[in-house]
């Protein structure tokens, strides 16, 4: 499967004080990083393309269709979040094994697909461990695992390798870069570090005060051309 | 729709709370109604003594409990190393654990007309000891549970104070004196209020010490009267009477209790001796572990006496009295369908009203329903088991099929009179599992059973257990219901033993006791057990 066009028009939100409102469009298989302040709304942005939350007006259209209503399950995404990518009371193969079937009743075929994603995402032979005997980097492979199994057109990764090292992060986001270039799926993702942009990413969305405030090639947004506020976000 | 469900659940078990209690209510007022005059001449003089009494013993239990709770408090925050100080605070548990019925039956064992002390205590008066009955009693027990429990409170206090705060006062040589007033007595009073009012309020519904050690009506409180009036007097009026005040007075002390924040389920869990620069010189040391010394005999004391009078009791007679083996029965399954009722609706009620948190905007106000799902169970508080017996008792009286339902009433009373406790388990487990798996499991499109199953219940279980523990711990000991609503058919173990003691069969109740002490504190270890291990 490749990736979905994402879309979004005069999408408004308000949380509490903070009224968003968000336009953007992002090609499909297209690779965009949001970046931006704490607190601008970046989380917020990926939470209503997931259905995590709902847009008061606007519309989200996902490959072409208004998404309005749908919940988060029946969405063509899958999203890793941070952190709580797994329950920490089921081993790994089951923790993957919930992409394929929400009440974990699996086929033979099934426990082959779970076995081989996990293989691809470097995790073959931790099929029965607990998320709590594995790494950051190991649990944060599992949530990419079962998004392989889950085999949706769009990926959002919501600061996914935040709390990684240096050296872990960039291995993730290698690994990213080759599913991706099996996959071909249109990502988003959240987070605050040039280099992850640098890295993978065709286009920088830089989202301020609750709206998308500019979007451009990753090339162009490192520019002195840039926005003056983006420069002044990476310290440029 | 599986969320729906959930909310759906809270208020079934919400409406369950309701129709109990309403029921009570409909029954009291109906009766009020009926004989008007009646319920009004019962405010008699006689009243007002109980009432009085009522507030006078609980106000002398605070101060007896909470004043020397003070000193052992500090005792034991100065000194982190104190040796068997882990052992001191566990066995300040003990009495929270240990139902009334078995602590009354401690105290008379060691200082009762035939207990252990009584020959010193002849010897010293130069009269024959008479057995501690009447307000003494009552006090020597009331001190026996809360002076423990205030302890530890007022410990858990003084266990917040940062640790730098006392690294300083160690660097600045402060006396016992200074850091007293500069650094001990700030957080003990803010402790205080809280800590007294909770006390205040177990000492004003205390039923089951005031029955068996208070005598006659010198020293009769509002619940143990409304009790008499059923059960001897057959004084319906009188009942009505003494039910309007007792709640009238249960409310006030807890609209008092919640201006003051005080945590109503009273129940302190402590860390582990923080690590702190030890500040006591070595006379303070000896006052300190004198002090400490003496609180622990004064627990100590009738635990020793239940152990070695129900030792000395015909245990294997007792074992196989046909009696016995029925009471027991009974105790457990209705102990056993308490709890459960119990831990059911505390997961009905926690369910839903998470379930309402997240349906609704954070930063908008909760709803009605949503904030009686968060203190539904509180009604119990305002809200004796004795009231709400004996406002079924009145109502079923008509029906003559009182005795008929005490195993309904039982499990019902019972079960609501835990969940502030099941709840306290329950619901930071059940709110903090589905903050982690909320996302998650829509993303995934996990709901209905299979969300029972894979998540929800994998995530509750230990604190369903602990609550169930303590619930069935709680049910087993509760001499409260049963005494109204018993009878030869339907007899449980604590009124076993108040029949026993009430015919001077002494043994027989020592034994009884030890055996129910003994049942409930292992369900509370085991809670206990379950608790740490989260």
């Amino acid at each position: 499967m490749s990736g979905a066009a994402v879309r979004l028009e005069n999408v408004a939100f308000s949380y509490g004080e903070t009224a968003m409102s968000f336009d953007l469009d992002v090609e499909a298989s297209e690779i965009v990083a949001i970046m931006g302040p704490s607190g601008s709304g970046k989380s917020t942005l990926l939470n209503l393309v997931a259905g995590f939350e709902a847009p008061s007006s606007g519309r989200i259209l996902i490959g072409g269709e208004d998404a309005a209503g749908l919940p988060p399950a029946q969405r063509p995404v899958s999203m890793v979040f941070q952190e709580n990518n797994l329950f920490s009371h089921l081993d790994v193969a089951r923790n993957v094994g919930l992409g394929r079937s929400p009440s974990l009743r699996l086929t033979g075929a099934d426990r082959a697909d779970i076995a081989a994603a996990l293989a691809r995402t470097g995790l073959a032979g931790k099929e029965k461990r607990l998320p709590a005997e594995l790494s950051g980097g190991e649990r944060q492979r599992v949530a990419l695992a079962r998004a392989l199994l889950r085999d949706r057109p769009v990926l959002l990764l919501d600061e996914a390798f935040a709390s990684l090292g240096p050296a872990l992060r960039r291995e993730m986001l290698e690994l990213v870069r080759d599913l991706d270039a099996e996959r071909r799926m249109t990502i988003l993702m959240v987070t605050h570090h040039p280099g992850d942009a640098r890295a993978l990413c065709h286009r920088i969305a830089f989202v301020e005060e609750g709206r998308v405030a500019a979007v451009a090639p990753t090339a162009e947004m490192f520019s002195p051309d840039a926005p003056e506020a983006f420069r002044a976000y990476i310290g440029a | 729709m599986a969320r729906d469900r959930r909310i759906l659940a809270g208020v079934a078990g919400l409406g369950l709370i309701g129709l109990l209690i309403g029921g009570a209510f409909a029954g009291l007022a109906f009766e009020a109604a009926r004989d008007w005059s009646g319920a009004a001449a019962a405010f008699d003089a006689y009243l007002v003594r109980v009432a009085g009494f009522t507030l006078w013993q609980a106000t002398l239990s605070t101060l007896l409990s909470v004043a020397p709770a003070i000193l052992v408090a500090r005792a034991l925050a100065r000194h982190p190393a104190f040796p068997g100080r882990g052992l001191v605070l566990k066995l300040f548990l003990v009495p929270l654990a240990l139902p009334a019925i078995v602590a009354a039956m401690g105290v008379l064992a060691l200082l009762g007309r035939a207990g252990l002390f009584a020959d010193p205590l002849t010897a010293l008066t130069g009269s024959r000891w008479q057995g501690i009955y009447g307000l003494s009693g009552i006090l020597v027990a009331h001190v026996f549970f809360n002076l423990p429990l205030a302890a530890r409170l007022l410990l858990q206090a003084l266990e917040a104070v940062p640790a730098d705060q006392w690294r300083l006062a160690a660097q600045l040589g402060m006396g016992a004196s200074a850091s007293f007033r500069l650094i001990e007595w700030p957080a003990l009073r803010a402790a205080l209020p809280g800590v007294a009012g909770l006390v205040f309020m177990l000492c004003v519904t205390s039923f089951t010490i005031v029955l068996t050690l208070g005598g006659g009506p010198a020293a009769t409180t509002l619940e143990v009267a409304i009790y008499q009036a059923l059960r001897f007097d057959f004084d319906p009026a009188r009942a009505v009477a003494l039910t309007a005040l007792q709640i009238a007075l249960t409310a006030a002390a807890v609209l008092f209790l919640l201006r003051l924040g005080a945590d109503m389920a009273g129940d302190a869990s402590l860390p582990v001796a923080p690590r702190r620069p030890a500040v006591a010189g070595a006379a303070e040391r000896v006052v300190n572990a004198a002090i400490i010394l003496a609180a622990l005999l004064f627990v100590a004391g009738p635990l020793a006496a239940v152990t070695v009078s129900g030792l000395r009791a015909d245990l294997a007679r007792l074992a196989r009295e046909p009696a016995v083996h029925a009471a027991t029965l009974t105790s457990l399954v209705l102990a056993l369908c308490a709890a459960l009722l119990c831990v059911a609706l505390s997961l009905a009620l926690a369910a839903a009203r998470r379930a309402l948190e997240m349906k609704r905007p954070r930063t908008a106000r909760p709803s009605l329903l949503e904030r009686m799902l968060d203190t539904g169970a509180g009604f119990v508080l305002v809200v004796p088991p004795i009231v709400v017996g004996a406002g079924w008792f009145v109502a079923l009286r008509g029906t003559g099929q009182v005795f008929a339902a005490a195993p309904v009433m039982v499990i019902a009373v019972n079960a609501v009179m835990a969940m502030p406790f099941a709840i306290r388990a329950i619901r930071p487990a059940w709110d903090a599992a589905s903050a982690r798996h909320e996302r998650l499991a829509a993303q995934l499109g996990i709901t209905g059973l299979a969300r029972l199953r894979l998540i929800d219940w994998p995530s509750i279980r230990r604190p369903a257990f602990t609550a169930l523990a303590f619930a069935m711990a709680l049910s087993l000991g509760d001499l409260g219901v049963i005494a109204l609503f018993g009878s030869d058919s339907v007899q449980t173990l604590p009124y076993l033993l108040l029949a026993r003691m009430g015919s001077y069969r002494t043994m027989d109740a020592a034994g009884l006791a030890l055996i129910l002490g003994a049942v409930c504190l292992a369900l509370t270890m085991l809670a206990e057990r379950g608790r740490a291990a989260r």
